[in-house]
Parts: structure tokens; C-alpha cells; sequence
């Protein structure tokens, strides 16, 4: 398949991990922003290829493992007030404080999981006597196809489907981590997906008032070795840039017909995030004109509030000040079958990550 | 009947004259032999032993899906499951859970379907059963089949034969099914040519045992859950490691570009005409030279083979060089977001 064999090759990516190693000289923390990327980086087997100079933290962006504990009741209350609730296929076993959704599903509530929010539109057209509402959780890269949901309907005129959002944006995320008292990151690899959408604009301050490296990067093996090398580089060469490795998919600024549809429907505004909490204009919120579109306010649910497993460390695990089997809960009373944070779920979440993949379990 | 109703109506399932109807007009007629023509309450069979015995509900939705439906289904997938005893099957029992509501014209070709697969794979159909649930209470269609079949004189199929340096071979493409079944489930739908390797194996089984016997430690069929689960299974079980390589894994093209852009990982999804051989390695070659000249094996390669290190864990090699522990699916796989 084009652009998959070719970055999932052998040779080029030995030749990168040669180059890494003999640029490095002292120890260097990078952070790889995207899930995706934590997901390919052990499921590629790339961390015990990596010298013992590069450790790689990994990073806040995993959609499941962000999403508040308390919009996951809400959306099992959705279902059990027997609205039609569709939603991603990964965020169905993340444990709420009482059910998931795949537990509320299986008590008599009408689940879909889709893979297009223009799907959930479909299915409010053909049931016009029942409310559908849209999961719509993750960064800036499912944005705008719920975005786009909400105005197809709103061109139809159904007023029976509405969004329960999540979105959390990755720069105001990125600069929580960096303010955190126990930071010891030295470069990022910028997540490129995102980038995608967003563009590259955001990044140049970011990377001169922290004076911090960003490498955006992709998800295959072969952009991940060069992305971790071009921030090695500019570390021992002492440079703070902006550098887009996966430049075959990121332009500058991003797509713009994806970002209008965007700034349509959403403005930025306080968002909470599981584990970490509320960060300062981190997230997308509907636009006063779009409410009656929003779940929450449709369905009055603003005040549901669910305290979180005091055993998980997620908050540490998504600042990358702790990994995954440092906690004291990792593989015994937390696993992906009885989970207790989101991390272990999603298959983009760290923990699940190294519990299924990693090279630690296979000498244990 | 076919002119009276255009529906399966509860009262198909009745045990009464709508049912006698039903089974005269649609499932007699087409299965007609000398075990069912008695319309006893089951059959009489006179085989010699050893004797192996499977079953399998089917319960696949869409029912009709490029490549086949839920009844040829039905008959392969139990054919392979007896097949994988190292055994030939020979009959097979038939039962339908129905869904009132189902057209007619869809049942008569399911069953058609199992005649015809039946037919192809040389077993009989000797006894069955069909029921009808209220609407709601099913989906669609349920197919339950049992197969009973003579174990090959020379099998001697058992995990806990299996050695180190045994290979795995597969007979074709991973994935196939499941891909082909997401490719039309609804809210999933995708453009796509995939369609479902579903077929009998039992044929090339024999010509294995024929050829190899013993030398065959064991035979699989990694249906739902995917090879990963098939190998985890058996690396738990017998306390062994498995070594596989990524590069060497069959995923045709589509099949691979689906699996990347739903975030599925094509190990772990369904496949209804995967035959994993694992063998001893003297036979390795012989072994692939036998599957690749019959037609549901063209495609056989080596994937991996059996290791004393890293007891009862699956540890993949990546195409890049780097390691990773394939661990058996939880639940279901699902979809990711981004």
C-alpha cells in the first residue's frame, strides 16, 4: 500500500536509528504528544531500538483517556433515558464512576458505534420520534466532522439530534505540561494529525517561550525514528524550532475548509480534562446560536459531577512525570479487562499501550 | 406455501400444519436423502469409530455479505471445526432459530445455500430443527449445525505434541471475513472489494494427513478473535513460546489499507477459511509445496514457529526489527477514534 510499506521498512529506519545514536550525547526526555504515536512506538517494537540517551514520554493525546470521567455519565444517562446514543467504537468500555457504555448497552440502552458522526445524522433522519446524540470527543482531528454533523442537521431542519462534547485542543495542553512544577521534558514531537487540521502557526511561541524543540511528526515507524532524530539534533546543536517532518501531510496552515466548519459551530473555552482537570481555554464549546444542538443544555445534565479512582495515577501518567508500570496498580488491580482509568483502555492509552505491547512483559 | 406467505409467520414454528408445510415445501424438498426422508425425530448412523463431533451457532448480521451468507456459512464452519480434529466429516445437523418477519424468498435461499455448500463439501444434512422467535426476539436468522465425521487413520492432532521449532503455517490472506462483514455493518459502511474467504478445509486437511500423518502436530481454524487469539490460546496451554514475523504475515492490500484506516489490527479479526498447519520442521517445505498446489492453499507461507523462550507468550518481530508481545483479544475490537 502506498505510504505504508514504504515507511515501515527495514533499511531506512535502521539508518535513522544509527544517526540518532551517533548524534546523542547526553540524555534527553521528548515527549510524543499523540496516542498514535505512543501506540506505534510499541507496537513497532521502536523503544528498545532507541539508544538509552532518548527516552520518550508519552503524552496527553489519547481522545478515551481525556474524556471526564462525569460526561461518561452522562452519556450512560443519555442512554438510560432511552436516547439513541452513537459514539466511537474505543470510548465504549472506558469505565464511567458507575457503568460504561458498553455495561449501559447491555442493560437495555440503544447504542451505535460509528465511525462518522454524518452516520448519526442519518440515523436521527430515520427515527424522527427519538433523540440521537453524538459522542463527539477527541482533539482537533474529529472536530470537524461533528462540527459538520450539527450543520447538516441544522440544513435539514431535524431537531431531534444533538452532540455531547469533549474537545480538547492539544497547544493549551501542551503549555499545562510544560508549567507543571515536575516537568523535565526537553523536546516534543508534535502531533501531526492535528497538525493537519490546525496548521503549524500555533507552535513557533510555544517553542521560543518555553524554548523547547517541536518536531511534528507522524505516526509510522519511519516518521517517528526521524521525527525523535531531527529533535536529538536540535537539542545537541542547542536550536528551539519549529520543524515539520511530516510535511507530505501538514501544510502551514492546515486545512481550512475543515478549521472554518470548525470556528462555525464551536468557540474555545475551559475545558476539563480526565485526570489532569480544568485547563484555561483548552477546549471546544458550542456557540451561543449552535445550543440547541448541545446535549447538556438539551438535556439539562451541566451539574453531574463523579469523583475518580483515587488509586489511578492517570494525571501523572498524561504529564509523562510518571510511566505506566510505575504505578502500584499496573497489571494487578488494573487491567484492560477491569480497568481503572481511561489509560488502560483506549488503545492509544499508555497504560493499555504497555500492558499489551511492551517489551517489559516479555521477560516477566 | 411460497404463494401463501411472503413472511415467516410465528406460526411456521407452531409444530403444526404451517410448520409440516414449511418443512415439506422448503427443507425437505431440498435436503431430501435416505435419513431425512424418514421424518423420524433424528437420525440413525452406522459409522465406525473413532468419531469426532462439533458444534457452532451462527449468528452473523448482515446475513447475506460478499463472498456468502449465513448458511454456507454455517456448513463450513462446522465442516472446519470437525476437519481440525484431524477427522472427515461426514453429516451434519441443522437447526434454524427464525425471526418473524424474515421474507420467505431470503430463508429459501439460505437454505439453498446450505444445500448447495453441503453438496460441495460431501456431507449430509440427516436431521434438524426449525423454530420461529416473535419479532424482536432475534435477528433475522440463527443457524446452529453439528457435524460428526471419521477421525484420518493416520492424525494424531494434539496441542501438547507440539515441539520446539514447529512451524506455523497459514494456507491464505488473515482477515478476510471480518473485514468483509465490517465493510457492510451499518454505521461502519466503507467502499470497498473485500469479501469473505469463507470455504471448506477439510479437503486439504486430508491431503495433509495423507501425506504427513504424524508429522502434523496440529490444525486450527482462527475464526473470531483472529490468529492472535488462536496462538495465545495455544502458547498458554501448552506452556511454549511463539515467534512470529510481521513481514511474513499474508494481508492483501485492501484488507491492510481497512484494517489501518478503522484501526484494526488484522490479527486479532475474524477469518471463516484460514487453516493454521503447525508442523514439524522437517516437513517445513514439503508441507507448504503439498498446500500451495490445492486450490485453499495457493497462498500457504510460514508465519512464525514454536520456541522455548518466552513461555506461553506470542512475540511478534516487526517488519523495523523491534519486538512486541501480541496478547489474546479482550471483548470486542473496536474501532478507534482517530
Amino acid at each position: 500500500m502506498k505510504y505504508l510499506k514504504e515507511y515501515r521498512d527495514l533499511k531506512p529506519t535502521r539508518d535513522y536509528l544509527k544517526l540518532i545514536e551517533k548524534t546523542v550525547t547526553k540524555p534527553w526526555n521528548i515527549m510524543e504528544i499523540c496516542g498514535g504515536q505512543t501506540h506505534s512506538l510499541v507496537r513497532n517494537g521502536i523503544l528498545e531500538l532507541l539508544p538509552e540517551n532518548v527516552r520518550m514520554i508519552h503524552g496527553p493525546g489519547c481522545p478515551v483517556c481525556v474524556t471526564p470521567l462525569n460526561l461518561i455519565d452522562k452519556a450512560v444517562e443519555l442512554l438510560q433515558k432511552g436516547v439513541i446514543l452513537c459514539s466511537f467504537g474505543d470510548m465504549v468500555r472506558v469505565p464511567g464512576s458507575r457503568l460504561s457504555l458498553q455495561e449501559a448497552k447491555a442493560n437495555g440502552g440503544d447504542l451505535r458505534i460509528l465511525y462518522s458522526p454524518l452516520e448519526a445524522v442519518k440515523i436521527a433522519r430515520e427515527n424522527p420520534d427519538k433523540e440521537v446524540v453524538f459522542f463527539a470527543v477527541g482533539f482537533e482531528t474529529t472536530a470537524p466532522a461533528n462540527a459538520l454533523s450539527v450543520l447538516h442537521a441544522q440544513k435539514e431542519g431535524l431537531t431531534n439530534y444533538s452532540i455531547l462534547v469533549s474537545h480538547v485542543l492539544v497547544p493549551p495542553a501542551m503549555r499545562g505540561i510544560l508549567d507543571d512544577e515536575f516537568c523535565n521534558i526537553d523536546a516534543f514531537l508534535g502531533a501531526g494529525h492535528v497538525c493537519a487540521i490546525m496548521g503549524t502557526e500555533e507552535y513557533p511561541p510555544l517553542a521560543k517561550e518555553y524554548n523547547i524543540p517541536i518536531v511534528i511528526t507522524g505516526f509510522e515507524p519511519l516518521d517517528l525514528v526521524e521525527g525523535i532524530y531531527m529533535a536529538v539534533k536540535q537539542l545537541e546543536e542547542g536550536r528551539c524550532e519549529v520543524e515539520n517532518q511530516y510535511a507530505r501531510v501538514v501544510r502551514r496552515e492546515g486545512n481550512t475548509e475543515a478549521r472554518k466548519v470548525i470556528h462555525t459551530l464551536f468557540e474555545i473555552g475551559d475545558r476539563a480534562w480526565r485526570g489532569i482537570g480544568v485547563i484555561p481555554n483548552s477546549g471546544y464549546i458550542i456557540r451561543e446560536e449552535y445550543k440547541a444542538y448541545d446535549a447538556e443544555v438539551k438535556f439539562g445534565m451541566h451539574s453531574i459531577q463523579a469523583p475518580e479512582n483515587p488509586k489511578c495515577i492517570a494525571g501523572e501518567i498524561l504529564k509523562g512525570i510518571k510511566k505506566p508500570h510505575q504505578c502500584s496498580e499496573f497489571g494487578k488491580t488494573c487491567t484492560p479487562a477491569s480497568p481503572l482509568g481511561a489509560p488502560m483502555v483506549s488503545s492509544e492509552g499508555a497504560c493499555a499501550a504497555y500492558y499489551h505491547y511492551s517489551d517489559n512483559l516479555i521477560s516477566s | 406455501m411460497s404463494n401463501k406467505y411472503s413472511h415467516i409467520h410465528l406460526g411456521h414454528g407452531s409444530g403444526g400444519l404451517m410448520t409440516r408445510e414449511l418443512l415439506d415445501e422448503i427443507i425437505f424438498k431440498t435436503f431430501s436423502n435416505p435419513f431425512l426422508d424418514k421424518k423420524h425425530d433424528g437420525a440413525i448412523l452406522d459409522i465406525a469409530g473413532p468419531l469426532a463431533m462439533s458444534t457452532d451457532s451462527f449468528v452473523v448480521s448482515p446475513i447475506f455479505f460478499k463472498g456468502g451468507n449465513i448458511g454456507e456459512l454455517a456448513v463450513h464452519g462446522t465442516v472446519n471445526d470437525v476437519a481440525m480434529c484431524g477427522a472427515i466429516p461426514l453429516y451434519l445437523s441443522l437447526s434454524f432459530i427464525v425471526e418473524e418477519g424474515l421474507p420467505v424468498p431470503q430463508f429459501r435461499e439460505i437454505v439453498d445455500s446450505v444445500k448447495r455448500t453441503a453438496d460441495t463439501c460431501e456431507v449430509q444434512i440427516v436431521t434438524g430443527d426449525t423454530k420461529v422467535v416473535e419479532k424482536g426476539k432475534g435477528d433475522k436468522i440463527f443457524i446452529n449445525t453439528t457435524g460428526i465425521g471419521t477421525v484420518h487413520p493416520r492424525a494424531r492432532i494434539s496441542a501438547n505434541r507440539i515441539q520446539e521449532g514447529d512451524k506455523i503455517i497459514l494456507n491464505g490472506f488473515l482477515a478476510q471475513h471480518g473485514m468483509a462483514i465490517m465493510s457492510q455493518r451499518e454505521g461502519l459502511e466503507f467502499e470497498s472489494d473485500i469479501v469473505s474467504d469463507t470455504t471448506y478445509l477439510h479437503f486439504l486437511v486430508r491431503e495433509l494427513l495423507d501425506a504427513f500423518g504424524e508429522k502434523i502436530h496440529l490444525f486450527r481454524d482462527p475464526t473470531r478473535g483472529g490468529l492472535a487469539s488462536v496462538l495465545s490460546e495455544i502458547a498458554t496451554d501448552i506452556g511454549k513460546g511463539v515467534v512470529l514475523y510481521e513481514k511474513a504475515l499474508p494481508v492483501e492490500k485492501q484488507v491492510a489499507a481497512a484494517c489501518e484506516i478503522l484501526g484494526l489490527d488484522p490479527l486479532y479479526v475474524a477469518n471463516e477459511g484460514v487453516l493454521v498447519v503447525i508442523a514439524d520442521a522437517s516437513v517445513e517445505a514439503e508441507v507448504l509445496d503439498l498446500m500451495r498446489r490445492n486450490p485453499k492453499g495457493e497462498h500457504a507461507v510460514t508465519v512464525g514457529s514454536f520456541t522455548t523462550e518466552h513461555p506461553s507468550k506470542v512475540v511478534m518481530h516487526s517488519s523495523i526489527g523491534g519486538k512486541r508481545v501480541v496478547s489474546p483479544l479482550l471483548g470486542e475490537q473496536l474501532p478507534r477514534i482517530c
